[in-house]
């Protein structure tokens, strides 16, 4: 048998799996990097340099995927670099989450002064453009990886909370929370209990959409080297390095390129598939 | 003795517009007994309920009057007073069953969280009393439908747990908003004999929320017939269905459809009623801001 829904289903099944699995694969490389990566990343070999890949000619065993114009294993420096996106991911992601969704639940929930507050807020953060937020933001506090996850939560939490603060205004409009309000429980307890398990998918899918986009950030800010240390393996600096040498040794910039599009597409890919497993009314 | 609900002189209005939406309604409702509020969209009727149930929404403010429950006067009490009375004797059975259960959590706690939290029942007695209930409203497997989401229920199973869960903490008082409105036609009837009979079973109190005096004919003692938030007849049903005695209730109840007389039946209000109904409200307001 099949019928729509079944199809669908099926479809979003391969989808969760397949970004589950690359995700799943990169964070057992950040976890074993040390272990597993055939060449010490930050090693320098003026000898060694511009290795193309293995299957190429002229490479030489060990520097599977070459090395870039200082001599450093680009596979092991992928490796290291998985360490801080992932790092990165998660820390900036969840705090980022936290932040905007209680202001969002807060704003959407309790209105009056409170909403107005967070709404005025909202709106002048809009104003900035957030890289260049970032980059001054990052000016400030010094380079970094708190720095960076600081910078994450400041310019992104609207996201989280616009989004949460719609969804919030909405679960408020329904009869179960105007029934919660009558059988007697606090305001507190209706929004714990009635609104936060409905938001909950809408959180997670954006938690995972944050997590593609604390990447792509971090990537950012490697590139213009303000991010963690510059001799610190991370694929956005890897980026920018291979970026000058792109006609000579196209492999630096090509293989951690791909890494950072395949982790923030599973990302994304990710929370569309968890929204529909965890949504009661989709399911 | 003194009613159960006893609603006195009760005025509200739109907060920014000053829109006058209740005028001065009173109405008694003694315990066991049911009243209908009848009106046409917009008359007031759900405002009463919610106004009673302390749930009216920020843009109304109540002008003047009095809601006496079991001789507490609500507008005077302290908020979280007036909170734990009507969580403890009142319930709402609401008008769409397919908004009135939260979606992401199971059946089961949806009735016994209040039972357990808010009136101290241990969770083995809230967990019976709502399989007793489901019983009562006759769900099939009550045990196995406290474990489903809500979403797994049609529209009549779960109208049926919303009756069970309003009559779970055996209220003194239940306002029941249109609860077969969003129901088809033969799921309706089934619902409001279930109202009915917990009703009579249970003593309860009943403020019945409809436009429909077909319903009313059911299942109310006695009603109000509300017009631009006034009161403009208050009876008892038979009285009512015999002789009307206002005008307005009169064309309304020779506007409701009769599947053996159709010729006759389905006639709207005519206009000069409407015109005397008006000028009635209009001199009402003139008294009251005179007065005022």
């Amino acid at each position: 048998m099949l019928d729509g829904r079944g199809a669908i289903k099926r479809r979003a099944g391969a989808r969760l799996w397949l970004s589950a699995l690359w995700l799943g694969f990169v964070a057992l490389c950040a976890i074993f990097a040390p272990l597993i990566s055939p060449q010490d990343p930050l090693a320098q070999d003026l000898m060694l340099g511009r290795l193309p890949p293995a299957w190429m000619a002229g490479s030489e065993p060990g520097f599977w995927l070459g090395t870039d114009s200082l001599g450093r294993d680009v596979l092991s420096r992928m490796i290291f670099g998985a360490r801080v996106a992932l790092t990165v991911a998660l820390l900036a992601g969840v705090v980022t989450c936290l932040v905007g969704s209680a202001l969002g639940l807060v704003a959407g929930f309790y209105r009056g002064w409170a909403d107005r507050i967070v709404g005025r807020l909202v709106d002048i953060w809009m104003a900035f453009p957030p890289v260049l937020f970032a980059i001054l933001l990052i000016a400030v506090l010094g380079t970094g990886l708190t720095s960076v996850i600081i910078a994450i939560v400041v310019i992104d939490w609207t996201r989280f909370c616009r989004v949460v603060r719609a969804e919030t205004l909405n679960q408020s409009q329904m009869d179960y929370v105007q029934s919660a309000r009558i059988a007697g429980f606090t305001r507190l307890r209706t929004l714990l209990s009635e609104i936060l398990p409905n938001v909950l998918p809408t959180m997670v899918a954006l938690l995972t959409l944050e997590m593609g986009i604390a990447v792509i950030v971090e990537a950012i800010l490697s590139f213009v080297n303000l991010s963690i240390s510059t001799d610190a393996p991370t694929w956005g600096g890897m980026i920018a390095e291979g970026r000058l040498a792109i006609h000579q040794a196209w492999w630096v910039l090509v293989f951690p390129l791909v890494a950072l599009f395949l982790t923030v597409l599973s990302f994304a890919q990710l929370g569309d598939g968890l929204r529909e497993r965890f949504d009661p009314v989709l399911r | 003795m003194t009613a159960f609900l006893q609603i006195r002189n009760l005025s509200a209005r739109l907060r920014n517009t000053g829109h006058r939406l209740l005028r001065s309604v009173d109405i008694d409702l003694p315990a066991g007994v049911v009243r209908g509020l009848v009106g046409e969209s917009g008359a007031g009727k759900s405002m009463i309920g919610k106004a009673v149930l302390g749930v009216l929404p920020a843009s109304v403010e109540i002008v003047e009057g009095e809601i006496f429950l079991d001789g507490h006067d609500l507008l005077r009490m302290k908020p979280a007073e007036r909170r734990r009375l009507i969580g403890a004797s009142t319930a709402l059975i609401p008008q769409d069953p397919l908004t009135a259960l939260n979606p992401s959590r199971r059946i089961g706690p949806q009735i016994t969280d209040r039972l357990v939290d808010i009136l101290g029942w241990t969770k083995e007695r809230a967990r019976a009393r709502a399989l007793e209930l489901l019983g009562e409203v006759r769900i099939p497997e009550p045990e196995r439908v406290v474990r489903l989401y809500p979403h797994e229920l049609s529209g009549g199973m779960r109208q049926r747990v919303l009756i069970a869960s309003a009559f779970a903490a055996e209220p003194k008082l239940i306002v029941a908003d249109e609860p077969t409105t969003a129901l088809d036609v033969t799921v309706q009837k089934q619902i409001l004999r279930l109202i009915s009979e917990l009703q009579a079973r249970h003593g309860t109190a009943l403020l019945f929320v409809t436009h429909d005096l077909g319903v009313v004919s059911k299942i109310c003692d006695s009603l109000s017939v509300l017009y631009a938030g006034k009161v403009v007849e208050d009876t008892t049903v038979d009285a009512f269905f015999a002789a009307p005695r206002h005008p307005y209730s009169a064309a309304l109840l020779a506007a409701t459809p009769r599947h053996n007389d159709p010729a006759s039946s389905l006639r709207p209000v005519p206009r000069d009623v409407l015109d005397a109904v008006a000028a009635e409200i209009a001199a009402a307001d003139a008294a009251w801001s005179r007065h005022g």
